[in-house]
């Protein structure tokens, strides 16, 4: 019962915030309806016993990436726009029909599947099991640190290229 | 219609999707086209962290990993969009079409 | 190299042929040097004046030592030399052969021995020419593609140098090439007998087809038992090979070309179209006289064209002003006279007649090339522009060309058939038999046509060579006799002309000894095609069709004229004519056989036009409106489909998501449903 109470309250307010943010006019407006979101989607990982993700995701997504963001809306001074940069109503409506159906179809095709394992609660007694033996970081960092090691380094190559590759891309060209 | 908390998430995330996929549609600023993309992306993390639960943790950890791409991926498109900026005074994504036939 | 002695003591042994590939290499080797000369040795006329006359002279001398050598051992049977396969292709075999027999080794003489003096002769004719080593190569290549011709064993190679004298006729016709109307001379003398080639070409498949086989001696062989007499088969076949007889010898409905072909130079005319090309279509005949005695029908068809277009080529020579169109068509005339030969039945008179006319028909052409080139000489050195070839501007040359004038006459008296002259003894044949073999319509015509004959040849020696002299002052005092190496040539052919036909002489007439030797010599030839015929009724020559015997009809044949010589000397002599830069054309009937009956006008009427305004259809319909259009259509297409498919492409980023949104849900459909 509060369980999905508080699933709603936060499935409402990550629908919400992402509606909001398509149809706001203010760049920044916009984005702090993302962060919302992206809050609200903190709270369910929660409830889905995804712990270390959840703090992951307030911290890079919410804390780092939408304030990057940020930084450029300011940077290039978009924050007072005032007249709606959407486009003709042709377009909405197309937009419209096309996130509907999207929407549709792959609601229909996760009922259909009801039917699998997913219906029933086992999957949260092995989680919290695991939890509780190695605690919410550990769950995740023995996977990454054990089997995928490689493709941890590599990301943080990923990660050294992607900073390099900014700082060329942003600078004003030498005189 | 027996919808438990795993249900509900998958299809919260769809709807997060489309919601994303009709706002790249629709939305002409670069920026708000890039914040609909991380909503997409967010959208597949709770799909993976939704499955996570019954097929095991190496979910979480792609989610961890599409978390990393998708910062990397957000400074150097935000690079771009600053050298864009510069050369069209202006984000609006419609102008960019050097790539027309 | 065999001895003379050598081959005396050997004279009854078989007769094997020598050197028989030199014939042809010799003038080959000199086409080729000559050919090569034009362009590497340009200035330098000693080698072509050499190397052009001594390998037609070399290739004679070869063809004598073979005569003799046949003389001796008086073969039966041809030798065949087999030099090559030349095709081998399941049933059909065709070897590059040659067939060495008393019919082809006598057209070799005439041709080797004619071609050597004619070449001689051009040493001095075409001197000055800039073109010279060019003519030379072309003319030996011209003899070397006529002894193919005549040497060929099978059809298919007869049928190569028959095209190869075509090739070599349309090169040297319109030999001065930068002239526009000499070139269309000569596009017209090859398209026309192309025409012709297209009926040997269909003769040729179907006796393939019928005999399996293209060697002469093994179709004519198989010939009676394989073929009808009278049947449909060996009518179609010769009929067809006699379309091409029309085109290469110049007979009516094909002979329109041979006039035009007086734009070559005139050795050529000569050569070419007097003495031995034109005489292909004769020999052709004669070779295959087996398949023509047996289809009567066939035979009436040749000797009714003959007939037909010696008279109507004689009519139109008597208003002709040009000195070479009147022999020009003197020659189809004669020609004629040939095919009434073979086609009624006559063919050792035919072939004897080919080579007495060899022999006149080359001399008067060399002669009025002489004149000619005195004219031209004359007009040059005074820069006029009036035509050479006029008869109307001669007159009086006599007195400044005696050698020309004394051959020319020979061969007047030759060609209008009076004793004791060669011409007398073939043209007397040919009409005889004619008559005694029963075509009385056709013996009349030839009788004739003997008489125009005469008369216009009288014509054009007073034109030429009496009155007054109408070259104009300043030109007159720069005619002169031409050099020893053109009147030498002359001084033979007049006379071949006189003792030429002393190689058969009829035992009818009186007071002159019986002569066989030209008739025993080819007697082995057409014994097969004449066995068909008496066979089949055609019995001996005993009286013309209104009585009086063969030595009868001689005299009065001879008399008559002589008779049209006097009158129409003394009718024209005291006649003066302006020259021709001011004369009128003349009307009426003169006018219509001046304009050649009007044949060249209703050709282009009935064939030439419809023809174009049929290709001008087909290429504005077909070719530019379907094909064309077409590809161009594809092109138009292709850039339709390529612009439908550029409007997709908008370069925003907003379009390629839609479309791949629009993806991403037709893929989930298919999971779905």
């Amino acid at each position: 019962m509060i369980e999905t109470a508080f699933f709603l309250l936060f499935a409402v307010l990550a629908a919400g915030g992402a509606i909001m943010m398509i149809a706001s006019r203010n760049p920044v407006a916009s984005l702090l309806y993302l962060v919302l979101a992206f809050f609200a989607l903190s709270g369910i990982f929660v409830m889905l016993d995804a712990h270390f993700l959840a703090a992951v995701q307030v911290i890079v997504y919410a804390g780092a990436i939408m304030v990057l963001f940020l930084f450029v809306i300011m940077l290039l001074n978009l924050g007072h726009r005032e007249e709606l940069d959407m486009r003709s109503h042709l377009t909405r409506v197309a937009a419209l029909v096309a996130g509907s159906s999207l929407f549709a179809l792959v609601a229909a095709l996760v009922l259909r599947g009801e039917q699998s394992s997913l219906a029933s609660d086992e999957g949260g007694v092995v989680m919290e099991a695991i939890l509780r033996s190695r605690g919410a970081v550990g769950a995740v960092a023995e996977p990454l640190f054990r089997s995928y090691l490689v493709p941890f380094e590599l990301t943080s190559l990923l990660l050294l290229v992607a900073i390099v590759g900014a700082i060329v891309l942003a600078r004003r060209r030498a005189p | 219609m027996n919808l438990d908390i795993e249900n509900a998430a998958l299809i919260l995330s769809a709807f997060l999707f489309a919601v994303g996929t009709a706002g790249v549609l629709v939305r002409r600023n670069a920026i708000i086209v890039f914040m609909c993309v991380e909503l997409m992306l967010n959208a597949v993390n709770l799909t993976l962290v939704v499955f996570s639960r019954s097929l095991g943790l190496e979910a979480q950890v792609l989610v961890f990993f599409v978390m990393a791409v998708a910062a990397a991926e957000a400074a150097v498109g935000l690079a771009i969009i600053i050298a864009i900026f510069r050369h069209y005074e202006g984000v609006d994504v419609d102008r960019f079409n050097l790539l027309r036939w | 190299m065999v001895s003379l002695p050598l081959l005396l003591q050997e004279a009854h042994a078989a007769y094997e042929p020598i050197l028989p590939a030199w014939i042809l290499l010799l003038p080959l080797i000199g086409a080729a040097v000559n050919g090569v000369g034009a362009f590497m040795w340009r200035g330098n006329k000693s080698i072509p004046s050499l190397v052009g006359p001594l390998a037609v002279i070399g290739a004679f001398v070869i063809v004598v030592l073979n005569f003799v050598a046949m003389l001796t051992a008086a073969p039966h049977d041809p030798a065949i030399v087999s030099m090559w396969t030349w095709m081998a292709a399941g049933s059909l075999s065709v070897g590059v052969d040659l067939q060495f027999d008393q019919l082809s080794i006598l057209m070799c003489l005439v041709v080797t021995g004619v071609s050597s003096v004619i070449h001689v002769y051009s040493v001095g004719y075409m001197g000055e020419d800039p073109g010279y080593s060019r003519y030379f190569a072309y003319l030996n290549l011209f003899v070397f593609f006529m002894l193919v011709l005549v040497l060929g064993a099978n059809f298919p190679i007869t049928f190569v140098g028959w095209e190869g004298v075509g090739l070599c006729s349309y090169l040297l016709i319109g030999f001065w090439y930068e002239n526009q109307d000499f070139a269309s001379a000569g596009k017209k003398a090859f398209v026309v007998n192309r025409i012709g080639d297209f009926g040997f070409l269909i003769g040729m498949f179907l006796i393939f087809v019928h005999f399996g086989t293209l060697s002469y001696t093994q179709v004519f062989a198989a010939a009676p038992a394989t073929l009808a007499y009278g049947g449909a088969v060996v009518t179609v076949i010769t009929l067809f090979l006699f379309l091409g007889c029309t085109g290469k010898s110049a007979q009516i409905p094909l002979y329109v070309w041979l006039p035009d072909a007086m734009a070559g130079p005139t050795p050529v005319s000569a050569l070419i179209h007097a003495a031995t090309m034109v005489t292909a279509g004769v020999y052709l005949v004669a070779r295959t006289s087996v398949l023509f005695a047996m289809s009567p029908v066939s035979q009436a068809v040749v000797a009714a064209v003959g007939a037909g277009t010696a008279l109507f080529a004689a009519t139109i020579a008597t208003q002709q002003y040009d000195i070479k169109k009147v022999l020009a068509y003197s020659t189809v005339s004669q020609l004629g006279y040939m095919f009434l030969a073979v086609g009624v039945g006559a063919y050792t008179a035919g072939v004897f007649h080919l080579m007495t006319h060899a022999f006149f028909k080359a001399l008067l052409f060399l002669g009025s090339g002489a004149v000619i080139h005195a004219m031209h000489h004359a007009y040059h050195e005074v820069h006029s522009h009036e035509d050479p070839n006029d008869m109307r501007n001669q007159g009086g040359l006599r007195r400044y060309m005696p050698i020309t004038f004394t051959t020319m006459w020979v061969g007047t008296l030759a060609i209008s058939g009076i004793i004791p002259f060669a011409g007398f003894f073939s043209k007397d044949e040919i009409i005889w038999y004619t008559g005694a073999y029963g075509y009385g319509i056709l013996w009349g015509v030839a009788l004739l046509t003997a008489m125009l004959t005469a008369g216009y040849m009288t014509r054009l020696m007073v034109m030429t060579f009496y009155g007054e002299n109408r070259t104009g002052e300043n030109a007159k005092s720069h005619l002169r006799e031409v050099p020893a190496v053109m009147w030498i040539p002359l001084a033979i052919l007049a006379v071949l002309s006189v003792i030429g036909g002393w190689v058969n002489i009829p035992d009818a007439l009186p007071v002159l000894p019986g002569v066989h030797a030209f008739h025993d010599w080819l007697h082995p030839i057409f014994a097969p095609a004449r066995g068909i015929l008496e066979s089949h009724g055609l019995n001996g020559a005993h009286a013309s069709p209104i009585g009086g015997g063969e030595a009868m009809w001689a005299g009065i044949s001879t008399v008559a004229a002589a008779v049209v010589i006097l009158l129409t000397f003394r009718a024209l002599i005291h006649r003066t004519w302006k020259p021709a830069a001011d004369s009128v054309d003349p009307t009426g009937l003169a006018g219509v056989l001046y304009n050649k009956w009007y044949v060249d006008e209703l050709y282009d009427r009935m064939v030439i036009l419809p023809l174009l305004a049929l290709w001008r259809g087909c290429w504005r319909i077909v070719d530019a409106g379907l094909i064309d259009g077409s590809i161009n259509g594809l092109a138009s297409s292709t850039r339709a489909v390529g612009w439908i498919g550029s409007l997709f492409q908008t370069g925003r980023v907003s379009t390629y998501m839609f479309y791949f949104v629009t993806g991403v849900l037709v893929i989930l459909a298919t999971f779905l449903f």
